[in-house]
């Protein structure tokens, strides 16, 4: 049996309304990035998803891009945060407001 | 020497003026006195050979073209400097001259902390005006013009912390800017006429009395207006308030510059150019002749009455001056530039004495505490004596020629103006006279004065020369080498008669009489009541007062009233009010900037959701 292709982008779209409330209500700078991964894989999902309806290339070569920029941007915001958590003692995201207006 | 040598003349003191400028901290006194003293003697030494060579004949006059520096369209002016008898003249008399207030200032400055910005500025200012006597357009001219007024300024207000000097050198830069605007307009008008700034083009296409030109009002206009400028930079009436003010300077910088070569200048450019002055035909004779005769008596009785030396020759200059311009009025240029070739002579030379004295005297120069100072300054008295008799006008000193020849002219050709210039010459002889008495004569004062040194004695003592034996230079009876040196510029046709005995017996004797009315008044330091007649001459006729009340009064008030009114409530207002709306408006927007991530997460969430919508719904 075969799966639709809707039901490929609901789950994405499921995936990424999720990572988007736990980029909203979470605290935690980790969870924060976690979230910030499944939104992005969500987006993965559902260029794969076009590409293979639309038997179009472009889509999947998409999704390489955005894996890299996502490792990449792991890579920073890691040792972004292990900084904060030298300076600061802690991940909470509400308690580094530095750049208050 | 060729003409390629004739850059050199300019590049010389332009270098020791960088050179100073630049190192002068670094080079120590001796090596400042020498770039400038050795520069400045290179650029006379050049001078002296390439006048040579254009007096024997051995080379002709040049231009010598330097670089194109405008081309704008049909307006193009290049960058050239010209060499003959007229630019030589000024010079050499601009380099000799200058080498010898350079050796002397060696002296006279060599107690003073800005030596090294002193000699930069003096080696600037003799550059400049070498551009000015050397430029062979009218720009280029104006460019030297410009400089030497900006040299003026800076050596008029070289000791800046006295308030006084510093005042007096914005005056001589104010002033000056009057004459100068007109003579900008009189080079536009120039250019509008005659479609060239060249001077060797003007002469060619006004000379010979200007053919159809002569007369035109255009023509007339362009003329008054550069005589504008002349006015301003040789301090005639009614723009001299400045020159007797710039005495605030050092005064090797009033002999050099506010007596013998800058304020020259404006003679300079009416002989630069004569056929132009002589196309515009009322001018010369209705214009130039009376404002200078007017000037010479106006300045002359002014001098009686001061008690401040340098303030005495100051006056005298505007005076002598004024007798430069009736000499161009009544068409003797080559008259004029003898004059003011002897009068460069023996006008530095009484600057220099009078300078000797102020030095000798820690600054004093006010004639009422002077006296008996032949005894301890023998060399100064004698130098201050030859100077004094040469502007006086007795022969054979060299002021007695060149003024005779003025003389001769004016009484052929505008018998009242000869009136009033014999009239100056006695008062001239009698206010230096005076001045001479009451500084040298008599019982000393109570000081210890001392005689120069030897820097400064000796350039006094080589002018001195110069002013009692310059006179054969040009010497209108005699070999006539001046006149016939200056006949390419002004022309042939200038031949006087030889001077009758009634002419010479009459200068001489007028000149004698002032020199002995101002002995006589003035023996034994005695000081003559004048009443009344004292103030109104002290106020300078009340023209001062008059200015005071026209134009610095009025725009003092204007002043006052644009910065109460216009910028205080107007300008600075508008910027606070711009000011506080910028700080009113950040007050604003710095909330929205809450550190908090999840807050901007938000915002990006709301923006997307903000496209989408629009993209979707549209």
């Amino acid at each position: 049996m075969s799966v639709p292709a809707s039901a490929y982008l609901l789950l994405s779209a499921a995936l990424f309304t999720l990572g988007t409330v736990g980029v909203l209500v979470r605290r935690t700078a980790l969870i924060l990035f976690m979230s910030i991964e499944l939104m992005l894989n969500a987006v993965n999902l559902a260029f794969v998803t076009l590409a293979r309806m639309h038997g179009n290339l472009d889509g999947q070569l998409a999704v390489f891009f955005v894996l890299v920029v996502a490792a990449v941007e792991v890579v920073v915001g890691l040792s972004i945060l292990v900084h904060i958590f030298r300076s600061r003692d802690t991940v909470d995201v509400d308690e580094v407001d530095l750049l208050r207006g | 020497m060729g003409a390629h040598a004739i850059p050199w003349i300019v590049a010389l003191p332009l270098a020791g003026a960088v050179v100073n400028g630049l190192w002068g901290g670094r080079l120590g006194r001796r090596g400042v006195s020498r770039v400038a003293c050795l520069s400045v003697l290179g650029a006379f030494v050049v001078s002296a050979a390439a006048a040579r060579d254009l007096a024997g004949g051995r080379a002709s006059a040049a231009v010598v073209h330097l670089f194109e520096w405008v081309a704008v369209a049909d307006f193009r002016v290049s960058a050239s400097l010209q060499w003959d008898p007229l630019s030589a003249l000024l010079a050499l008399l601009v380099t000799g001259v200058g080498f010898l207030i350079h050796v002397y200032s060696t002296g006279y400055m060599a107690g003073d902390p800005d030596y090294g910005r002193y000699f930069a500025v003096l080696n600037l200012f003799v550059a400049s005006m070498l551009v000015l006597v050397l430029g062979a357009n009218l720009l280029v001219l104006f460019v030297g013009w410009e400089l030497v007024g900006l040299c003026s300024y800076l050596l008029i207000g070289f000791w800046f912390e006295r308030p006084a000097a510093a005042a007096a050198g914005r005056k001589a830069f104010v002033v000056n800017r009057v004459g100068d605007a007109a003579f900008v307009l009189g080079i536009l008008s120039t250019w509008a006429l005659l479609g060239t700034l060249e001077f060797r083009e003007i002469a060619r296409l006004v000379g010979d009395g200007g053919g159809a030109l002569r007369g035109h009002p255009a023509l007339v206009a362009a003329a008054l207006l550069l005589f504008a400028g002349a006015v301003g930079k040789s301090a005639q009436l009614p723009l001299y308030v400045w020159l007797p003010d710039a005495m605030e300077g050092p005064t090797p910088v009033s002999a050099l510059i506010h007596a013998a070569t800058m304020v020259t200048a404006g003679v300079f450019l009416v002989g630069r150019l004569w056929p132009l002055f002589e196309a515009a035909s009322p001018v010369l004779g209705a214009v130039v002749a009376p404002v200078g005769a007017a000037t010479a008596l106006f300045a002359a009785t002014v001098a009686t009455v001061q008690y401040d030396m340098k303030r005495v020759l100051a006056y005298s200059t505007i005076s002598q001056l004024g007798y430069m311009f009736l000499a161009l009025g009544v068409g003797a240029g080559s008259a004029a530039f003898f004059h003011l070739t002897t009068h460069a002579f023996f006008k530095a030379l009484l600057f220099l004495a009078a300078g000797s004295v102020m030095h000798a005297l820690h600054g004093q120069i006010d004639l009422r505490h002077l006296g008996g100072l032949c005894r301890a300054m023998p060399v100064t008295f004698l130098a201050f004596a030859v100077g004094a008799l040469s502007l006086a006008g007795l022969p054979p000193l060299s002021g007695f020629w060149s003024k005779e020849e003025i003389l001769h002219a004016a009484r052929l050709h505008a018998v009242g103006l000869w009136a009033v210039a014999l009239v100056t010459s006695f008062v001239t002889a009698y206010y230096i006279t005076r001045a001479a008495v009451l500084a040298f004569l008599g019982e000393p004062g109570s000081f210890h004065a001392h005689e120069a040194p030897p820097a400064m004695a000796w350039p006094t003592v080589a002018l001195a020369v110069l002013a009692a034996f310059g006179g054969f230079l040009g010497a209108g009876w005699a070999a006539v080498p001046l006149v016939a040196f200056l006949q390419p510029v002004f022309g042939a046709h200038e031949k006087l008669a030889p001077p009758g005995a009634v002419d010479v017996g009459l200068a001489v004797g007028v000149a004698a009489c002032g020199t002995l009315v101002g002995w006589w008044t003035h023996r034994g330091r005695r000081e003559v009541r004048l009443g009344r007649l004292r103030d109104v001459l002290a106020a300078q006729w009340g023209l001062e007062a008059l200015y005071d009340l026209a134009v610095v009064r009025p725009a003092r008030a204007l002043s006052g009233w644009l910065y109460h009114r216009v910028d205080s409530n107007v300008v600075d207002r508008a910027a606070s009010a711009v000011a506080e709306a910028v700080v009113r408006a950040s007050g604003t927007v710095r909330t929205w900037q809450t550190g908090n991530v999840r807050q901007y997460a938000a915002g990006v969430l709301a923006g997307a959701v903000v496209l989408f919508a629009y993209w979707v719904l549209r």
